[in-house]
């Protein structure tokens, strides 16, 4: 052997070195692949996340657009022809100008609004259109003529007058409009008629259809019969007092459980037990939260169904253990330095927690807050089963009223018939819950890095 | 009303006695040179304990067992004569009746002349016992109030006092994390149970046809859990497989490859997966992934329906890519610097360290990642409602449209709040089950993981 490497140095090392070189390039070839790999998935993951936000913003920002169709109403005495208003002077109190009031209102609501509406649309029509009455009903939405009906009741002054009113196209015209319907369909499969698509065609090129920023989608309650105004405000306001329900609650609680868990609890069986049981109630699927709360908050404790209280408190102990899981990392971050030189000073173990402590916590536990109301909001599952998709026409005025959640609501216009229409309301719905969420983080992190620096 | 007076009544008394008791501290003489043990504001909170406790028992118990009381006081009001001929139901149509009348709100028809009598008597009643206990109240509290002042001198220990209570509401709230998980527990078993003695437990566990009758009547379909838990499974295995290897390679590039710059960037938009509603998932199923695995397969000369198991399994994996990815994050950086410099040193690159040193290492720890992400796979609802397509059918294909544990859930118990019938119970045990099988599912992979900890600390 000693001979062989003292004869053939060279020869020998160079095939080794040779060896090595082939194996190199193939190793070197592998990291190559496995790099491209790592880079090729988060491509993907990123791809996934843009993808997302692409198509939702695609098929939501039309949504946004609304069509007006500007009329010149005339409130026709012929057919308006109820006494007049009554006037407060005529009654000697209010309980009985109330009563003439409600009883004039009343018979407004049964006289036909539509042959107004039709007369107004035949107006702006071309001379000599034809079409008939049932089609060209069509063509503004269905609560034009309680909008009109209430500028009368406003202003009673009104009749015999013609006055410039904006009323909305139907849901089916703003389809024809924007193209959300194949236009080269049959009649058969169009859900407007053919005299009607014309006619709104004329409208848009002489200017009595316009489109402008869709304000109804957050000023309006959710609708059924015109589905054309139905927004998002009953639904806002239903998140608003479950979240409101939620901060109340929630981070009292879970910073209190956490301080005790964290500071005072003795270690024994009973303390690991709440942690383990915390650990896991994290983890717990959130339908399982919606079971509970239609059992015991609804069946045994008999509280509303739909209300928002409900849902507050369910969305509450769902939130529970991720802020006293936030709370206790905190906790556990705060220098002994800190705690000592309190103690040291004569403060009492309390006094050392909530004087010292936990102030230096606060911006962690605001965050974890924050983003545990944002986790909070868009939950929908729990929400299902404790009556909250029951269609709500209302602003809900206390957390004890009928309501729905932003989410809810998503849930409930996807499932619209009238796909064409509501495909794009409820991608502009899922924008707004989005933007919500997105201010949300935002809100955290900014204050996290702003306390952060302070403290 | 009501609710606002008694909270405004509160209000003025907590503010009354916090102030008595910090102003007698303020005032205590310390001249025989005994130095005042705690400050004004404990002995102001000590007041105030004492006058709030005894009021809030007396309001609380009036909430309590006020109802019955009042009930009873109705049924009393009610001729002898009407009470025998009325049953249950009856009974409690005419009391509901009577609160109406007494409410001010009026009732639908005729109202007899011992409802009307009953309705004015009962307003009375209830304003009495309202006001009474209200007064009850503001006595019992303003005289703890008096004893608390009477008691506060220099020597008097207050802050103690006080930190004693602060500690005892500390450890109810976090009691209230404890009765959730009882009441989880409670309410799933109780209504479980009643759901079995209508069907069958062996029924429902090894039945293979799901088809409740929500009709009602007599028959009420059957109620076989295994097409659904099939479904369930089919949609997690989908879903591991797009987020177990995303997940993962994007985890080991961040961690390992990638400059800090890009770490920073690409981490918290990986994220944003994570805080996206899970209704937005299913909508974006719904009408984007779903059609075009349609097209796609239709392309290709496969038969995939837009709403079907692998819809929902590809959307739930995109849901998880950023649990899945964190989580191995966090476990591959807890692997000790010298295993991955021990291969350095050996000559290795940097992917045959990670695939034959770090990987093996963090293994374990892994596995509890992945099992954590597939509980949270399983109790995912809303991708599934929308996507899944809701065919409660046992069969292989994943192609096909399925239904799983968390949609018969939720399309079994909306809207229904009676549960009288199995065609709703059957909603509890449904999530008995799943509650079980994610339960064991977190315990066993937290194990893990921390077994996995304490090995390298």
């Amino acid at each position: 052997m000693a001979t062989d490497i003292q004869t053939f140095p060279e020869k020998a090392s160079s095939d080794r070195t040779r060896i090595i070189r082939a194996g190199l390039r193939r190793r070197h070839l592998n990291e190559q692949i496995f790099r491209g790999l790592g880079i090729a998935a988060i491509a993907v993951a990123l791809g996934f996340v843009a993808l997302l936000f692409v198509d939702v913003f695609r098929k939501g920002i039309p949504a946004f657009v609304q069509s007006n169709l500007h009329l010149s109403v005339t409130f026709d005495a012929e057919v308006i022809d109820v006494g007049p208003a009554p006037a407060r002077g005529d009654f000697a109190s209010d309980a009985e100008y109330t009563a003439a009031s409600l009883k004039w209102q009343r018979e407004l609501a049964m006289l036909n609004w539509n042959t107004i509406v039709e007369a107004s649309l035949r107006k702006a029509a071309p001379e000599g259109f034809e079409i008939d009455s049932k089609q060209i009903q069509t063509i503004p939405e269905t609560n034009a003529r309680h909008q009109i009906r209430e500028m009368f009741v406003a202003n009673p002054s009104l009749l015999g007058q013609t006055v410039d009113v904006d009323v909305l196209a139907s849901a089916n015209a703003a389809n024809w409009i924007r193209g959300n319907i194949n236009r080269d369909l049959g009649d058969a499969q169009q859900q407007l008629s053919a005299p009607a698509r014309q006619l709104i065609d004329t409208f848009v090129d002489n200017g009595t259809i316009s489109n402008g920023f869709a304000w109804t989608i957050f000023t309006n309650v959710d609708s059924r019969s015109a589905p054309a105004s139905a927004g998002l405000l009953g639904a806002f306001v239903g998140t608003l007092w479950m979240m409101l329900i939620v901060i109340v609650l929630a981070v009292p609680i879970g910073v209190a459980a956490a301080i005790y868990l964290e500071e005072f609890a003795p270690k024994s069986r009973l303390t690991d037990l709440i942690e383990v049981n915390i650990n896991n109630l994290a983890a717990v699927p959130s339908i399982v939260f919606g079971l509970l709360g239609a059992a015991v908050f609804i069946n045994w404790f008999h509280l509303p169904i739909s209300a928002p209280l409900v849902g507050g408190l369910v969305l509450t102990l769902m939130t529970l253990p991720t802020i006293i899981i936030a709370t206790r990392g905190a906790l556990m971050g705060v220098s002994p330095a800190l705690r000592q030189a309190a103690l040291g000073m004569g403060a009492s173990k309390t006094q050392m927690v909530f004087h010292h402590v936990l102030p230096t916590t606060f911006p962690s536990i605001l965050t974890a807050t924050i983003l545990g109301v944002a986790h909070a909001l868009g939950e929908t599952a729990p929400l299902l089963l404790i009556g909250m998709k029951a269609f709500v026409a209302s602003v809900p005025a206390t957390p004890l009223d009928q309501a729905t959640a932003l989410p809810v609501q998503i849930y409930l216009w996807q499932g619209n018939e009238n796909r064409n229409f509501f495909e794009p309301r409820t991608a502009a719905a899922i924008m707004v819950l989005l933007a919500v969420m997105i201010l949300l983080n935002g809100v955290a992190i900014y204050l996290r890095s702003r306390l952060e620096k302070r403290a | 009303m009501n609710a606002l007076v008694v909270a405004g009544v509160l209000i003025v008394l907590l503010g009354i006695s916090y102030q008595t008791g910090w102003s007698k501290s303020r005032n205590l003489v310390t001249a025989d040179g005994v130095k005042v043990h705690s400050r004004p504001q404990y002995h102001g909170s000590f007041t105030a304990i004492w006058a709030m406790i005894p009021a809030l028992v007396i309001l609380l118990l009036w909430a309590w067992l006020g109802g019955g009381v009042t009930h009873n006081y109705i049924v009393s009001l009610i001729p002898q004569d009407t009470l025998v001929s009325l049953d249950q139901v009856g009974l409690n149509a005419t009391v509901g009746r009577i609160q109406a009348i007494a409410s001010g709100y009026g009732v639908a028809g005729e109202i007899a002349p011992y409802e009307q009598s009953a309705g004015d008597a009962l307003r009375s009643f209830n304003f009495i016992t309202f006001a009474g206990t209200l007064v009850l109240a503001v006595v019992a509290g303003g005289a703890g109030l008096i004893y608390a002042r009477s008691r506060i001198t220099a020597r008097l220990r207050a802050r103690n006092s006080v930190e004693r209570v602060v500690n005892v509401l500390l450890l109810a709230c976090s009691a209230v994390a404890i009765l959730t998980t009882v009441g989880i527990v409670a309410s799933l078993v109780t209504e479980a149970l009643r759901f079995f003695t209508f069907i069958n437990p062996l029924d429902f566990f090894f039945g293979t046809v799901w088809a409740p009758n929500n009709a009602g009547g007599d028959n009420h379909g059957s109620y076989g859990l295994l097409p659904l838990l099939a479904g369930t499974l089919m949609i997690t295995a989908i879903a591991m497989l797009v987020a177990v290897p995303v997940g993962l390679l994007s985890a080991i590039y961040l961690s390992q490859y990638a400059p800090k710059s890009f770490r920073a960037v690409a981490k918290p938009l990986i994220e944003i997966l994570a805080g996206i509603p899970t209704i937005v998932f299913g909508f974006f199923a719904l009408v984007t992934v779903g059609p075009f695995l349609r097209d796609f397969g239709n392309a290709i000369g496969l038969q995939i329906s837009a709403t079907s198991a692998l819809t929902a399994g590809v959307v739930m994996g995109i849901m998880i890519i950023p649990f899945v990815s964190s989580l191995s994050d966090d476990i591959m950086n807890q692997v000790p610097r010298t295993l991955r410099d021990g291969a350095y040193g050996l000559g290795a690159t940097q992917s045959e360290t990670i695939r034959n040193v770090l990987l093996p290492a963090a293994l374990p720890g892994i596995v509890g990642a992945f099992l954590l992400a597939v509980s949270r796979a399983i109790g995912e609802t809303m991708i599934v409602v929308l996507a899944a397509g809701n065919a409660p059918i046992l069969r292989g294909s994943p192609f096909e449209p399925v239904s799983t544990i968390t949609v018969s859930i939720v399309n079994q118990l909306t809207g229904d709040t009676d549960f009288t019938g199995p065609q709703s119970l059957v909603g509890f045990a449904l999530g008995l089950t799943l509650f079980v099988v994610t339960l064991c599912l977190n315990i066993f992979a937290l194990y893990i993981v921390r077994r996995f900890r304490e090995q390298y600390e």
